[in-house]
């Protein structure tokens, strides 16, 4: 049963969408007809396959310098060539290779972030907002004060102390991301609890883990799915910023945040060597975002209304 | 009201405790602080010695209970490389971070509101294109990139701009910005504005279909005086916590900013440090920062509490 | 005299799921200072019905399709069609000559403006007060729906008042203008039962005194034997039986209204007995309806019933009903 026009008193019934392939066929039609969605989805596997695929599609070697060739400007300008289509950096490396082969710092820092920030937040979310009482209000304390913190202060911070690493900017990101994550399960649970389903099924004689595993669980997946996909993003934001400060990965890692510290070195030079790898963040960003807007309206039921 | 205030300062308080406590073990991490600040071949009982003297050779737990005391009476240690108080070396460098980050504010806001609006009201108009565009934009373009293209393209380019460092002028004793502001404000508040636009587009959206906006229809009122009164009024009181938020943000997210355009605030201070591994310095601003966005996020919550009248005249 | 004439209006929703009809040919009139109630369960389109005769609903995804809705003025001699008008024609109309009661005066008030400007707005878009005389007049509105301190109420908001309280502001809003017709849409429905009964009084009330012609949507049939005129009783979005109050509950025929008064508590004693319910749910609005609706809850229905729309027809004296019985 879902009420529109609000006030109106009007309601209709739409049918229950039976079976998961009723359901899926019902994604795919909505998909198909938010073409921003499709559009987030395909930049979102592009990238994806640029990442698995990044030794078969890079035409050089992302590390091999050749100083000869160094500083080529890219190709659609008068002095680039195809050889180097995007041109190169200061030490003559490909500057699309590297691009290419950024993919992997970017979407592993972002995935492996986000995985275990979500697993981890999920949990104490969950157990906040089931348990309730004074563990809740401890949890929901402790993250209220770190979200009061100046983010990007904090992580600059760590990274600092900790060294350059990709397991420790994966872990960085994948700690200090927990209550985001918290904050949203909790939500939810608190939601679903108070709707009186639970209750209902209490009633009849279910037990804690029967609620948590086939009552709660499965209305947190469309909200953790929508936050994931815009933090992943973030995150590949603030791994390419903190590579920009030089505080990521090691400098002989091709990264897009390494890409732009030296990029800014010879900006005014060779501006190219900047350029490229920031629009390949904003093309990663900007479907991950689509994708999240997507996954918001679509899994989201309570946002899905009326055909505009 | 006053119940309102009175538990938000207790919040406040135990945040910046919570800060305090990070803070502290964070500088622990970091090792010994006082074999970065002397020269490679001091004598192991030069070291001692200075490490006597400051203080660094006390248990953790007597060490962390002065830390606070100072914090509280506003002495934020030393910094280790420049021999100096941390805190007057923040202070000195607070005014252009509150330039810039002011500034900033002031672009989002001039351009997010009115677009959020327009485009809110006009659902898949061209302004709402632009609206949804903006917000995406906001969202997509790191500031750390805009600022470099900016640089190459209005800077290098076309002049319009100096590349870096920050200009001012005086009037009447009053320190003024000049266009050295415009690109660091630009790119530092294009996520803001991108945050606003989306905040005012939704929530003009959402107000609209409100059964009060349905009453004011009702009584025969004119789409301006609908959307002034009650739609753009409504949205403004929400609005005040995002644009609190915000601040805090831009006061403390503009270390890209700061260090592209050498501009010579908080972040590029902060850069410094962490150059320079004065940890000492880095804590002490990681620890203002916190105050400072604490401090906004205090002041928010009550000119909320003002400004929505169920909160002022609650309990 | 009519007032108020509302012929063959049809309303649809065009949404993700499918068109809802909402509205399928609703005609009715009002006359100059009666009440007409009218009644259906939620769903059956009685706001629906109202709230596009003053086009509030949302645009999309609703969409008068068809219909006229004649208000007539001057003692019957001018009229214009309501669905026709233009922006500014329209707001002369909305507040100025039909006032409109909503449900839920909390939701309904905007919670961050004191009652007195949300009074006093209307007053100065319509009679063009000056922002000093529309506050005067507030008051004495406020006095006037029996609000005591009306003075210092003018400054509190809404949240400052009690459910029936707030009510009687949003009646103050609905009369501000002088208004012609005031439209109560189920104004006693969030109410507790004592406080119902008073604002009853007070429509009442301010209807004989202002000369109102009420327009009362309620699903309660028992407030409506108390005051209404006339009652118009909807159902899928079409009315099934127009009548005169008492003729409606001593000789009711539609087979919808006869379970309508079946499951009414007995009114003053008079009907003992088991409560009955109407079996069954109301029909689904997606599909465009083709015969009566009311066939699959209906135990009198046979062959045609399934395969015709009925008309509604005049089966005594200002007696209509939509059936082939």
């Amino acid at each position: 049963m879902m009420e529109i026009a609000k006030g109106t008193g009007l309601r209709i019934d739409r049918a229950p969408n039976t079976g998961i392939r009723a359901k899926a066929a019902y994604v795919c039609k909505l998909l198909w007809r938010d073409k921003t969605g499709l559009a987030g989805l395909i930049i979102v596997l592009i990238v994806i396959t640029a990442a698995v695929f990044a030794p078969f599609l890079s035409p050089y070697d992302p590390l091999q310098q050749d100083l000869r060739s160094a500083k080529t400007p890219p190709a659609w300008t008068e002095e680039g060539d195809m050889d180097h289509p995007l041109g190169t950096d200061n030490l003559g490396r490909d500057i699309l290779s590297r691009i290419i082969y950024g993919t992997r710092v970017s979407l592993t820092v972002g995935f492996f972030g986000v995985l275990i920030a979500c697993s981890i937040g999920m949990v104490i979310g969950l157990i906040s907002g089931y348990v309730g009482g004074l563990t809740d209000n401890i949890v929901m304390g402790l993250v209220n004060m770190i979200l009061a913190l100046p983010y990007l202060v904090f992580v600059v911070f760590i990274a600092a102390i900790l060294g350059r690493s990709l397991l420790i900017v994966i872990l960085i990101f994948g700690f200090t991301d927990i209550p985001i994550f918290v904050r949203i399960t909790r939500g939810e649970v608190l939601r679903i609890r108070e709707s009186g389903y639970i209750e209902a099924a209490r009633s009849i004689g279910a037990g804690n883990g029967r609620i948590i595993f086939r009552h709660i669980l499965p209305n947190l997946i469309g909200p953790l799915i929508t936050i994931a996909t815009f933090e992943m993003s973030a995150m590949i934001f603030y791994e390419a910023g903190l590579g920009f400060l030089g505080l990521s990965v090691p400098p002989s890692v091709p990264s897009w945040g390494n890409m732009l510290s030296t990029g800014r070195q010879y900006l005014t030079i060779y501006p190219w060597i900047a350029t490229y790898p920031g629009l390949a963040i904003v093309f990663t960003g900007l479907g991950m975002n689509l994708l999240g807007d997507w996954f918001r309206d679509v899994l989201d039921p309570r946002l899905r209304r009326i055909k505009r | 009201m006053q119940r309102y205030i009175l538990s938000r300062l207790v919040q406040s308080a135990g945040i910046l405790i919570g800060v305090l406590l990070i803070v502290f073990f964070m500088l622990q991490m970091t090792g010994d602080p006082v074999s970065l600040m002397v020269s490679r071949n001091a004598s192991p009982e030069q070291v001692e010695a200075l490490r006597e003297e400051l203080g660094y050779n006390r248990p953790v737990m007597v060490q962390f209970f002065d830390f606070f005391t100072d914090a509280l009476t506003g002495d934020f240690g030393m910094s280790l490389r420049h021999r100096q108080p941390s805190l007057k070396l923040i202070l000195d460098r607070l005014p252009a971070t509150v330039e810039l980050a002011a500034t900033a504010l002031m672009f989002a806001l001039v351009i997010g509101v009115p677009l959020g609006l327009l485009g809110g009201s006009n659902p898949n108009s061209f302004w709402d294109i632009m609206a949804r565009g903006a917000g995406l934009i906001g969202q997509t373009i790191p500031n750390f990139w805009l600022a470099l293209i900016l640089i190459v393209i209005l800077s290098v380019h076309l002049g319009w701009f100096p590349t870096f460092g920050r200009n001012t002028w005086s009037l009447f004793g009053l320190t003024l910005p000049t266009r050295s502001v415009v690109l660091p404000a630009f790119a530092l508040g294009l996520f803001t504005t991108g945050q606003i636009v989306r905040f005012v587009r939704s929530a003009v959206l959402e107000i609209k279909n409100e059964d009060y906006v349905r009453t004011a229809y009702s009584k025969g009122l004119s789409d301006r005086n609908i959307y002034m009164r009650h739609i753009l009024r409504n949205a403004s009181i929400p609005l005040i916590s995002i644009i609190g938020v915000q601040f805090g943000y831009l006061m403390s997210g503009s270390i890209y900013i700061e260090t592209i355009f050498s501009w010579p605030g908080l972040g590029n201070l902060l850069a410094e440090a962490i150059g320079n591994r004065d940890f000492a310095l880095v804590q002490a601003i990681a620890f203002f920062t916190s105050l400072v966005v604490v401090a906004l996020n205090l002041l928010t919550d009550v000119a909320y509490g003002l400004a929505d009248p169920r909160i002022r005249y609650g309990d | 005299m009519p007032i108020l004439e509302v012929k063959n209006l049809v309303t649809r929703f065009y949404t993700i799921e499918g068109v809802v009809h909402a509205l399928n040919g609703v005609s009715f009139d009002l006359e100059e200072g009666e009440i007409l109630g009218i009644v259906g369960e939620s769903g059956s389109g009685k706001s629906v019905a109202m709230m596009s005769l003053l086009n509030l609903l949302p645009m999309p995804p609703a969409r008068i399709e068809r219909g006229k809705a004649l208000f007539y003025e001057n003692g019957g001699q001018d009229s214009v069609d309501l669905l026709t008008l233009t922006k500014a024609e329209r707001r002369r109309v909305r507040g100025g000559k039909i006032g409109y009661i909503f449900q839920d005066a909390l939701s309904a008030l905007n919670p961050v403006m004191t009652v007195g400007r949300q009074i006093g707005e209307s007053l100065m878009e319509h009679l063009g007060l000056s922002g000093e005389d529309a506050k005067h007049r507030a008051v004495e509105l406020l006095e006037h729906v029996g609000i005591p301190g009306a003075e210092k109420r003018y400054y509190n908001y809404p949240h400052q008042f009690s459910g029936g309280m707030r009510q009687r502001v949003m009646i103050a809003i609905a009369i501000a203008c002088d208004p012609k017709i005031v439209i109560a849409d189920e104004p006693t429905t969030a109410l507790d039962v004592t406080v119902q009964a008073q604002i009853v009084e007070l429509i009442k009330r301010l209807q004989e005194e202002l000369r109102l012609a009420v327009i009362w949507i309620t699903h309660d049939l028992g407030v409506v034997a108390g005051i209404a005129d006339r009652v118009l009783v909807m159902y899928a979005g079409y009315p099934v039986e127009i009548s005169l109050v008492d003729d409606l509950y001593n000789n009711p025929v539609h087979p919808y209204t006869k379970g309508l008064l079946g499951a009414l508590p007995g009114i003053g004693g008079k009907r003992a007995g088991r409560l009955e319910s109407i079996e069954g749910a109301p029909p689904d609005l997606l599909a465009k309806p083709k015969h009566c609706q009311f066939v699959w809850r209906c135990p009198y229905a046979f062959d045609r019933c399934r395969n015709e729309m009925p008309e509604l027809v005049e089966i005594a004296p200002k007696h209509y009903t939509k059936c082939f019985l």
